[in-house]
Formats: structure tokens, sequence, C-alpha cells
């Protein structure tokens, strides 16, 4: 969904860029709170796993595919502020490197793929996870139906940009109407992909995604009980 | 599995997916492109400034084989990706109180 240099005029780009610097900002200080020992080795691979699939097209219509922004997926992982900031160096990365979405619209594309995604994925994932009985099943239908909303949210996003800065003069149902409806069908992959690998994750390590840490059941010491009773009581857990 | 474990199988799919899996997949316009061609918002379009750089595109520059081609700019990609994003995090946890310290 990378937005090419020259659909949204100079103004709006630049309002756009001012946006995404504020968001960035606001997410550089709430990472500070976010990146603990467990959530602070997981961002770079986070960041270089949605790089990768990012460029993996799968086919969603006749002649046309869509690709994994992966704003939800970085957000229930490793928190919102921080999963916003490994969208948004991907983002950049690839409008520098590979000329994959323009340089004037590094803004555009910060605010729609890296910010909206984030804010809608893990409002709706929080919601949804708080309101069911924690379950790996029921965390990771959370997942798919926060990715799948934040697609289509995203490219309302766009269109938004494109109602205020818009360079053609095709009218803003027909844009809506042709872009909304694809990027429906791209959410359904998008939560595919999300909750396969926040499934994943789950059964492995629970304690590794950083957007169910609060609701995961009391862990039990797994120690080899000791010949005699303890002397002590046991310590608290932390 | 042991986070060290967990971040190098991690490390290992993300390099598997972006040097090889990639090669195969789809080549269609993603959803905005598609949608931009056919309601006429693509004339305006215009090449990035950096279209002529080494890896745009996501191909390499002057190696012909379409598979050794992608498969470097992505692991390319997910190294920069990687290092960048550690980086920052590294510099963002700066000066930040050790957990257990803070509250």
């Amino acid at each position: 969904m990378h937005v090419p240099d020259g659909f949204i005029d100079a103004p709006v780009s630049v309002g756009a860029g001012v946006l995404a610097t504020a968001g960035v900002a606001v997410c550089l200080r709430g990472a500070r709170r976010e990146l603990d020992d467990r959530t602070a080795p997981l961002a770079g691979l986070v960041a270089a796993f949605v790089f990768a699939v990012q460029m993996l097209n799968f086919p969603v219509a006749a002649g046309t595919s869509g690709h994994l922004l992966g704003g939800a997926l970085a957000a229930i992982l490793v928190g919102p502020y921080t999963g916003a900031l490994c969208v948004a160096v991907v983002l950049i990365v690839q409008a520098l490197l590979f000329a994959d979405g323009g340089l004037t619209a590094i803004g555009v594309n910060v605010v729609d793929m890296a910010l909206i995604t984030v804010v809608v994925g893990y409002l709706l994932f929080r919601l949804l996870v708080r309101a069911l009985p924690y379950r790996r099943s029921t965390v990771t239908v959370a997942a798919f139906t926060a990715a799948a909303v934040s697609v289509p949210v995203s490219s309302l996003g766009f269109v938004t940009f494109y109602a205020l800065g818009g360079t053609t003069d095709v009218s803003l149902a027909t844009v809506t109407t042709a872009v909304l409806g694809v990027h429906v069908l791209i959410g359904i992959g998008e939560g595919l992909i999300t909750a396969l690998t926040v499934g994943s994750i789950l059964a492995v390590r629970p304690d590794l995604v950083a957007a169910v840490r609060d609701r995961l059941p009391a862990l039990e010491l797994r120690r080899p009980a000791p010949a005699t009773a303890p002397e002590a009581a046991p310590e608290a857990a932390p | 599995m042991s986070r060290r474990t967990l971040l190098v199988a991690g490390l290992l799919v993300t390099l598997l997916l972006a040097g090889v899996a990639s090669f195969y997949a789809s080549s269609d316009p993603d959803g905005l492109e598609k949608a931009a061609q056919d309601t006429g918002i693509a004339a305006k379009a215009e090449d990035s400034a950096v279209d002529d750089s080494p890896l745009a595109g996501y191909e390499t520059t002057g190696v012909d084989d379409g598979r050794i081609s992608g498969g470097l700019a992505g692991v390319v990609g997910v190294g920069v990706t990687f290092l960048l994003v550690g980086g920052l995090v590294y510099a963002v946890r700066r000066g930040r109180p050790k957990d257990g310290a803070e509250r």
C-alpha cells in the first residue's frame, strides 16, 4: 500500500510529514517505558520480520496482490509505541533503499501504515483480549480480527489524504470504493499472517507477547520438590 | 524454548522469507497500485528520486539471476532493518533505570 510520489500534493504531503514526525516522537517517549529487558531484544527481529513478510505479496483477486502491513502484529508482540517505531523504520528503509514508496510520501505512508494500523490494531486487540476468557485460541482470534480490521482503516487514511490533497480529479467516491474494497480482502491475509505468527509465539513463549502479558495466568514454578520441607516460606513472586 | 533460541530461529525464518520465499511472491500490482491504475489516479505517479539506486525495486543492480538478485536485496533489507531498530532500541534505553529499579 506504499504511496508513490505524485499522488498527494506538496502541502498535504508536508502536513502528513509533520503528523508522522509528531507520532514518531510520541512513540520514542512511549517506547522508553515499554522497552523492558524482555521486549528490547525482540524489537529488531520484529521489524526485520515485518520487512521480510512485506516482500511476500499474496494474490487477493484477479491481477491484484496484497502484503502484510504489520502494524497490528508488531504492536501485539512488542507493544504499540515500539511496534509503530518498528514499522516506521521498515517504511523509511523501503523508501530510501528500495524505492518502494515515494520520498515525498514518507509522511503519508508512516501515518497510514505505521500509526493508523498500530492504533486500530492494538486498541481492538486489547479490547477483545480483555472481553474474552484467556486462552490461546481466543487470543489468536483477537489477533486475526484486530489485524484484519487495521488494513481497511489504514486504506481510509490514504483516502483521507487523497480527499485533502489528491493530484487528480478522480471523484472521492470512486477512489474510496476501489481502495477500500480491495483492502478488505487484503485485511483477511493480514489477519491470517498475524494470527499464525502470534499463535506460534504464544505456543512456545507466551510471556514474550507484550500485549497479553497482564492476562497470563500466574506462572507455576516447576522446580523439583525438595527432599525435605523447606524451612522458610517460598519467596513471593516478584 | 529459551529466548535466545527463539531469537535465532526467528532471524533464520526471517532471512529465509526475505532471501528465498520472496522469489515466489505474487508480482501482480498490490491493492493500492491496482486501484490507482483502475481509477486513473496513477496517471500522476512519479518515479522515486532513488529509482536508480542499487537495490531499487528489490533487485540488486548487476546481478542477472532474478532469484539471487531479489534474495540478496531481501537479505540486505532484513539486515539493515534489524540493525537500525536494534540501534534505536539501544539509544532509547540508554539512561533508563534498570528493570526493577523503577516504580
